[in-house]
Parts: C-alpha cells; structure tokens; sequence
C-alpha cells in the first residue's frame, strides 16, 4: 500500500488540498487501482514503440499547423473573458503577491 | 409532436404541420413537466432556443433552402461551449462559468439552423460511467427510474430516450457516448479520433476525447456526423474524413466476433441478445467470422493510466484565478491554488488527477505512462490485423444492461469495469456506435456495438440501419 506521505507528496504536485479523511480513502483506492494496473507487467514491449496519437497516420503534415501568427481579438471578446476572472482590477486580472 | 426524428421533424416543419416556435415551445413545456424526475438538464436555454426557432420561420416564410436540421431542437452536453450558456462540466469548479465562444460543432449546427435547447447533465468533467459523479444531481435512466442512465453523457443520452429534444450531442473517452446510449436505449457513435473536432469541448483526456451524436436511429446519427464532422484549423488533430458515400450490400459483409468479449462477467441476457442480432445480420447474407483480440484484457489498464495522466496535465488550467471557483483565505498564492482545487474538485475527479499525477511523477514514467502507451501500440495493432480479414467488428456495447443508483459509486474498480469493451475503441482511435438490439426481461435496452476501420464512420452507421426499427 502507498503510504501518506506519498499520498500528500502527489496532493502537493496536483496543488490539491485534503483532508486527513480523504488521505486515507486515496491511500486505499489508488493501492488497489495501481495493483489492477500491474497486469500490464506481464506483457513485453521491449520491441514495441508507443502510440501517442491514434490516427496520426491520417493528419496531412502540410496543413497540420497553423501560421504563427497572432490574431488579435474584438474588443468585447477581451472584456468576455477578463469578465470570467474571479479578482481583478480594470481590465487586468490580480493576483497574489508571490514575493513576500 | 412526440417521438419525432430527425428526418421527421424536418418534414413536419417543411409541410408545415408545425412551426419551428411551435416545436420549440412543446419540448421546452415537455422539459418543463417531466424532467424533474430524470434530470437530464442543467441548463435549459429557453430564449436562445425560441430565437433561433423564430428566425426559422422566418425563413420558412420567405420559402428559402431549409436545411434538415433547421428548426429542429436538440441539447448539449454541458462540457460543450456555447457562447453566453453556463458550461459547468457538472462541477463545482464551473458552476458559474459562461461560455465565451462557441465550440466548432456548435458553430457548424447554428450554421444549420440547429435550436439549442440547453446542456445536459454528466459526471464531473465527463469522468465516470453513470453520471452519479455530477456535482449537481443524479440523472435517472428513462426505462427505469431506480437505475442509471450510463454516464458520461448520460444526460444527453437520457434527453434523447425520454424525447426530451430530437437528438443531443456528447463526448466519448472511454465510452461515455456509447454505454449511455446503449443503457437509455438509443444510438450513440464515437467517431473516428479527428473525425470531429475538439475546438470547445473542455479537455479531458486528450488522445482519446472525442464529440459524438446520440439519436434515435441510425439515420439520424449520420445526419449530424456529416453535419459537424471535418477538418478545423482550431484543432491540429482533426482530418477531413475520406469515405462520405457508402454503398452497404450486406451480402459482401464480413463481420468479426471477437472471442475476447464474451466471456465470464458478461451478463447471460445480454450475450443471447447481441448474438441474435449477429445471427440476424447472418441471415441478411452477412458472413460471421470468430476473430482474436489477444489484447484486449489490458485495455482497461492501458486506459486507467493514459487517461488519467493526460486529465491531470489538461485539469491543471482550473486555478482559481482565470475563471471558475476561487477560495483565497488571505494566505499566499499556493494556498489559493490548493484550496480553489480542493474545495472545487469532487471525490472522482480529485481521484483521477492523483493517479494521473502519480505516473507521471519523477522516476514513474517509464513504467507506467510510456509502457502503456506501448501496450496501447498493440492494441491498436490487434485491430488493424482483425482488419484484414473483416469490414466490421460486432461486440456487446457494455457487460450487463443499466445498473441500480448507488450500486457501484463506492467501489471505483467496479465501476471502471463497464467501460471494458468501450475503451479499446478510443486507444486505437477507431470509430465504434452503439444501437439497441432488444430488451431484457426487466425491460432494459441492450446495445450492440459496431467498430469500424479508421474514418469508415458513415459505414458502421450504414451497417448499424439493418437495425432501425
């Protein structure tokens, strides 16, 4: 079984906070998810490459990506979206400060 | 006005035997009476809907080209933008976002004429297979109001089965389009990855999401694929599909079984009626080959890592600080990231970025997300040698028929288990539907499933009419 500490090491890089509860119940549930998963331990792949992308055979590379270019947006787009943020100032989004 | 198609509601509008306001109005007073007890919306859309059915028929009026899917109503998923709707992914994290821009098959239905409605209930961020995982209600299955109605897009599939709109749109990752459909009674199709494109619908997992009609018949099902199916600069992944006309002659069919989907675990009930329904291709001239899928018991395995890792990188944009749900306290800025999300994130989404985060955390990543990613290679090639000897593959869309509310939400692995002969289908990137083949005694649908070879979408839904009743 993973230990908690694991369980709070991966909360921390997913920036999500538990409760001592919830510690517990992932403790359990992704041991017994991992376990399921060590099937895949019996098959050999030494000579297999990996499929990123299932229907790249398919993807015309000429068209495949777009001109970099920047479009610049209606006005009323940008203030649709600044709309969205929870905190903000004007027509700019804040923050926390990150240095103390 | 009830159980209309596609096709039906378009000559209804065209004889005028109704308007489109007309139409509009009674699916809107429909929704109004009996969706309290099934919960298929979240949002209903009242005024955009009866705007765009006004502007209908206008058109009808001054007797212009009516496209056949003018004027007819329809609902989204609500993990699909439309601009100026709630898009909530039934989360906490969302529940008072407003799309800002459409989503490019939204764009190409408007373009059509399309009446919205409104958006459909899902499990949070389209994770989990009976829609019990919303953040807002439960939806329940029209045939039977103690059991789910599949998930993700149980919602959408549930609107269509109690004829709350003429047909819905979905998305598919592991099977969210077709279990549902196949739960609810009604036809669903994951298309061809690419087929569709994504531009809009908030992403889950990347590799394997795709956007997909739920219908009331096959013929239906085309309809809106070739509707909103091709290429969009928005998304590098999408492709111009190659085969639009197809001529089935049942007679030349050769159709594979694979031995690997009827095993111990599938529901006896159900594998008497998907093998009728073989048997009932059988005697329409179709030839039924016995195939091996030898890797199809990784599949789910494959899929519990590729998945997850790719929702934990795609989830990583919720912040607290762009839009959507922010808990701050006064503390420094970690703290408005750790609580927005924790606070945000209900138990199965929160599950499934631990999991993600976890392979692809440092020294884990060979082992887990590069190794399946391999196995996935297999997969994918076990299909494309089935391909060379058959034109299609026929299996059970899901294990057992709908299941009781609450029967399995607390035990994760039991209920990662009804996506075991969906998930296959989004790792190789082919197109699979599911369409109702019979009951069961306690009067659940069954559904069959039809895969297809890369981007022969319209010829599994040409296949899948032997079936429209």
């Amino acid at each position: 079984m993973i230990s908690k500490q694991e369980v709070q090491h991966i909360a921390k890089l997913a920036r999500i906070k538990l409760i001592e509860q919830e510690v517990k119940k992932f403790q359990k549930e992704l041991s017994a998810i991992l376990d399921y998963i060590k099937t895949l331990n019996e098959v050999d792949v030494s000579k297999i490459e990996p499929t990123f992308h299932a229907s790249e055979d398919f993807i015309d590379e000429k068209t495949l990506i777009r001109p970099d270019k920047s479009e610049s947006q209606p006005e009323e787009v940008v203030d649709e979206l600044i709309k969205s943020a929870p905190d903000k100032k004007a027509r700019h989004i804040k923050v926390k400060a990150i240095f103390q | 006005m009830n159980n209309l198609t596609i096709t039906k509601a378009h000559n209804g509008l065209k004889r005028k035997e109704f308007s489109a306001v007309e139409l509009t109005t009674f699916f809107l007073n429909k929704i109004k009476k009996q969706d309290k007890k099934i919960f298929s919306y979240i949002t209903v859309s009242d005024e955009l809907a009866l705007s765009q059915a006004k502007e209908i028929d206008e058109k009808i009026a001054k007797k212009k080209d009516l496209p056949v899917l003018s004027g007819v109503p329809m609902a989204v998923k609500d993990i699909i933008s439309v601009k100026g709707l709630k898009n909530t992914c039934a989360s906490k994290i969302l529940k008072d976002y407003i799309a800002p821009y459409d989503a490019t098959c939204i764009k190409k239905l408007k373009e059509l004429g399309a009446v919205i409605l409104g958006k459909t209930n899902l499990d949070e961020f389209a994770m989990g297979s009976s829609t019990e995982n919303s953040a807002f209600s439960v939806t329940k299955n029209p045939c039977d109001l103690k059991k789910v109605p599949g998930g993700s897009s149980g919602g959408s599939a549930a609107a269509v089965a109690a004829d709350l709109c003429c047909y819905s749109l979905g998305s598919d990752t592991g099977g969210s389009i077709r279990q549902p459909a196949s739960f609810c009674g009604v036809v669903g199709l994951k298309p061809s990855y690419g087929a569709i494109s994504r531009y809009g619908l908030v992403a889950f997992a990347s590799s394997l999401d795709q956007i997909g009609p739920i219908t009331k018949t096959a013929d239906d099902a085309q309809i809106v694929f070739n509707a909103i199916s091709g290429r969009d600069l928005k998304d590098s992944t999408s492709v111009d599909s190659k085969i639009i006309n197809y001529k089935l002659e049942i007679k030349n069919l050769i159709i594979g079984v694979p031995k690997e989907y009827f095993v111990k675990g599938i529901d006896p009930e159900v594998e008497k009626i998907i093998r009728q329904a073989i048997s009932q291709a059988e005697k329409q001239g179709a030839r039924i080959f016995e195939i091996s899928l030898p890797h199809t018991k990784y599949a789910l395995a494959v899929y519990y890592i590729i998945m997850p890792s790719e929702a934990s990188a795609n989830l990583a944009r919720y912040d607290g600080i762009k839009y959507g749900l922010s808990k701050s306290g006064n503390k420094s800025l970690l703290d408005v990231y750790l609580e927005s999300r924790g606070q945000g994130f209900g138990k199965e989404v929160k599950r499934r970025i631990m999991l993600g985060t976890y392979a692809l955390s440092a020294g884990y990543y060979d082992a887990y997300y590069l190794k399946a990613q391999k196995v996935r290679t297999l997969i994918k090639q076990d299909f494309e040698n089935a391909f060379k000897k058959v034109d299609a593959i026929f299996t059970p869309t899901s294990p057992f028929p709908a299941f009781k509310i609450g029967e399995k939400i607390a035990d994760p692995l039991s209920m990662y288990l009804s996506d075991v002969f969906t998930v296959s289908v989004n790792l190789a990137g082919l197109p699979a539907l599911s369409v109702p083949v019979g009951f069961t005694k306690a009067k659940l649908p069954v559904g069959l499933q039809i895969i297809g070879k890369p981007f022969e979408d319209n010829k599994i839904l040409e296949i899948s009419k032997i079936y429209d009743k």
